[in-house]
């Protein structure tokens, strides 16, 4: 399959590039960034005319819902939902049921995510069996089948030693270990302490929860020599922190979720269960730092914590509906949204959400790690083709995703979202083209 | 973000709901508070029913447990010649399995005209609201620690009566503050009123410091915390609280935040003694305080009749 994609602007935020060119793939790779000669002959032509040519985002942060919770989401539908906003690659956490804590459930899952072929799909396994926080579990079993990484997801892991000794074991093999910061104890609201909480008598989650976390996961660094990604990070004391500690030489990087960017408690409103999000949603001294953090680096990556929830888990009172929204078909937008407000340009928008989150990943993902996330002659050819001007309104019915929470939904906000995709490739095959772009 | 309207009130400002006391306007306190002064002496006939409610079906789904708040509500319901059916949900429908909405839904089904709804969870009574058919109408009688609007208004009531301005007033509220859906609704209330001084008194781990931000001086010192008060509303120490994380005993609690007499001394020489019921002699409140003169903790019952049927009609009287 040959593919060209014409009079695009190719913005490559890893190089540098942004210009008007042309973009020959074959082969599921790219062959020619800039002029293409005459006799390449394309099976299929794209025309990007007034569109954005940029590397296919990588999401560090997508639940999949599979295996265990089938009827939130289903791997072809959150697959599709990726495709359909632009991720090329998408890192899933394990807190699957069963959890991903054996070597044949992720060859299962990447075994079926690549005859879906609609996005390229990086496991984390779990940290310890079960994520009960006990036993370790066979991490470089693991790592064979697929792993690029291994985590608590939200279940942080109340025994210190048991801690100290992932991350120990962990780092004999060098895998990152991917944790949350959050104390299991002080974690256990359901909104962020403050006026709002305090207002509507919801419990509240303070700061301090995740400052005492970072603390300990620091401290546990500084001792086994581990390399951690945190996610998640929801603080403007959290930031402090990480900023304290990359300055350190710690081996340390971080995301940030859509959500936490874009949102702040106020708008929990009168108790809408969509604004129920873990990490908490905090207040807006919270928010400008953690925009003021993703902007000049302190934080690594933007992702989309996508977590499709089921309708009955969602219509419930505050405190018991069930944490997550949908978010990989609004991760493009969002991200374009903050570059707009925070007046970066738009190569340094894509960055957090394409060539920053590969550099995260590292050697996990073997030589895709030298060409994911960019746009480079020989590299893999996973692209988004995207319409920055153009403006869409998130409702249940645009979404492919089975997940139809979102707190960006235009029914709550009254706003419309920058950025449509009109196309996504991924290893050179169009896994998504809009509708409107099919001509 | 878009702020959606308040749900408790129709376009016009009217109340078709009673979710919570924040954001009502002055004046819509004030009606309720005069239509419930209306509404006492038809407490001391002899025929005490008016028709206002006639033909109509009020639900008391109480999803928790409270004896005393439903039947205050079933009485002020029948009074203004309601048929009332109380549902104890707590121990039917959703222990077999069913969703709050569908409950809502089958409830709706048999032509409800108002729920009046009880449950553990801050914020329920929205999600209902929201939910329900537009000419169902629904009263908070407490959700999770969020608000009491009922208490809160009978309390006002109260106060209205015994001191007749809110504007030069000193209010202390003594206990369980965090935990306190009457606590919320009464600051609520106080601040929309006009108080100028509203004290929230207790131990940090029961009155933590981020209550100033509702507009309250803290008080660690009980003391401190009633001294010059026209008012002192006591709130019930819950049994689960009493030892613990939050206070090693009652008889710790009682000895530094109970009210006794010589605490009392410290107040206002008028000063009235408040509790929402049921009263822990010996825990938050000394009998002989209890009991005493400066006690209104019974009229605060009789009144909370005459509010609970104001509320009522006030909104059955309004349309979505």
């Amino acid at each position: 399959m040959k593919i060209l994609i014409q009079n695009g602007r190719v913005i490559d935020p890893a190089s540098g590039r942004d210009e008007r060119a042309d973009l020959a793939i074959a082969n599921g790779r790219i062959v020619t960034i800039g002029s293409v000669s005459a006799d390449f002959e394309a099976d299929r032509t794209i025309d990007a005319q007034g569109l954005v040519v940029a590397p296919g985002l990588v999401d560090l942060a997508a639940r999949l819902r599979e295996p265990g919770h089938e009827h939130e989401g289903m791997l072809e539908s959150e697959l599709n939902a990726a495709a359909a906003g632009g991720v090329t690659s998408l890192v899933c956490p394990p807190d699957t049921d069963p959890a991903l804590d054996e070597p044949g459930l992720v060859e299962m899952l990447k075994f079926r995510a690549r005859k879906l072929s609609l996005c390229r799909l990086f496991p984390l396994g779990a940290l310890t069996r079960g994520l009960a926080g006990e036993a370790l579990t066979e991490m470089a079993e693991l790592t064979e089948a697929g792993c690029v990484g291994f985590s608590q997801a939200d279940s942080p892991i109340t025994d210190t030693l048991v801690l100290q000794r992932a991350l120990q074991y962990a780092s004999t093999y060098g895998y990152t270990v991917w944790l949350r910061p959050q104390d299991p104890w002080l974690g256990k609201g359901v909104a962020a302490s403050g006026a709002v909480a305090t207002r509507l008598g919801l419990s509240g989650v303070p700061v301090s929860a995740e400052t005492i976390a970072l603390h300990t996961i620091f401290e546990l660094m500084r001792v086994t020599g581990a390399r951690v990604h945190l996610c998640r990070l929801s603080s403007a004391t959290g930031v402090k922190l990480l900023r304290a500690a990359k300055a350190e030489g710690l081996k340390v990087t971080a995301d940030v979720s859509i959500n936490s960017l874009h949102l702040t408690d106020v708008d929990i409103g009168f108790f809408n269960p969509a604004m129920r999000i873990t990490p908490p949603l905090r207040q807006q001294a919270d928010r400008d730092a953690l925009r003021a953090g993703l902007a000049d680096g302190t934080i690594d990556a933007l992702v989309s914590d996508h977590t499709p929830v089921d309708e009955d888990m969602k219509n419930l009172p505050f405190g018991e509906a069930e944490p997550g929204a949908t978010g990989l078909e609004l991760l493009l937008s969002l991200a374009l949204k903050w570059g707009e407000q925070q007046g970066l340009g738009l190569a340094a928008a894509l960055a957090r959400v394409t060539s920053e989150p590969v550099r995260v990943l590292g050697d996990a993902v073997g030589s895709l790690s030298s060409s994911a996330g960019r746009l480079v002659e020989g590299g893999v050819a996973d692209v988004c083709v995207f319409d920055p001007e153009a403006q869409w309104s998130v409702t249940p019915e645009v979404l492919c995703s089975q997940g139809k929470h979102t707190p960006f939904a235009f029914e709550a906000t009254g706003m419309a979202l920058p950025g449509r995709v009109h196309a996504t490739l991924v290893a050179g095959t169009v896994a998504f083209q809009a509708q409107h772009a099919q001509r | 973000m878009l702020m959606r309207r308040n749900p408790q009130l129709n376009a016009n400002g009217e109340l078709i709901h009673l979710l919570s006391i924040e954001g009502l306007p002055r004046a819509v306190i004030h009606q309720i508070l005069d239509t419930a002064g209306t509404f006492l002496s038809v407490n001391d006939r002899e025929v005490k029913k008016v028709p206002l409610l006639r033909g109509k079906s009020v639900f008391n789904l109480f999803f928790e447990n409270s004896t005393r708040t439903r039947t205050t509500f079933e009485i002020a319901a029948k009074r203004l010649s309601a048929d009332v059916i109380n549902l104890d949900i707590a121990r039917s429908s959703t222990a077999k399995g069913e969703s709050l909405l569908d409950t809502i839904a089958n409830l709706s089904a048999m032509h409800a005209d108002m729920f009046v709804v009880r449950h553990s969870e801050s914020g329920a009574p929205y999600l209902i609201a929201q939910h329900c058919a537009p000419h169902v109408h629904v009263v908070n009688a407490g959700d999770g620690r969020h608000a009491h609007p009922t208490q809160g208004l009978l309390d006002m009531y109260t106060i209205r009566h015994f001191k007749k301005d809110f504007t030069n007033l000193t209010v202390a509220i003594v206990g369980d503050i965090v935990h306190s859906r009457v606590a919320r609704s009464d600051i609520h209330a106080l601040s929309i009123l006009g108080v100028p001084e509203i004290r929230a008194v207790g131990p940090k781990t029961l009155v933590p410091g981020d209550l100033r931000e509702m507009g309250v001086r803290v008080c660690h010192d009980m003391r401190e915390g009633v001294r010059d008060a026209d008012v002192i509303i006591m709130l019930r120490l819950q049994n689960e609280r009493m030892s613990g994380a939050m206070l090693p005993s009652a008889g710790e609690f009682f000895k530094h935040y109970g009210l006794t007499e010589d605490k009392l001394a410290l107040a206002k020489p008028d000063c009235i003694v408040m509790h929402p019921g049921p009263i822990n002699r010996g825990v938050e409140i000394d009998s002989s305080v209890a009991d005493g003169s400066h006690s209104v903790i019974l009229p605060q019952v009789t009144f909370g009749i005459a509010v609970r049927m104001a509320v009522m009609s006030i909104i059955a009287g309004n349309e979505a």
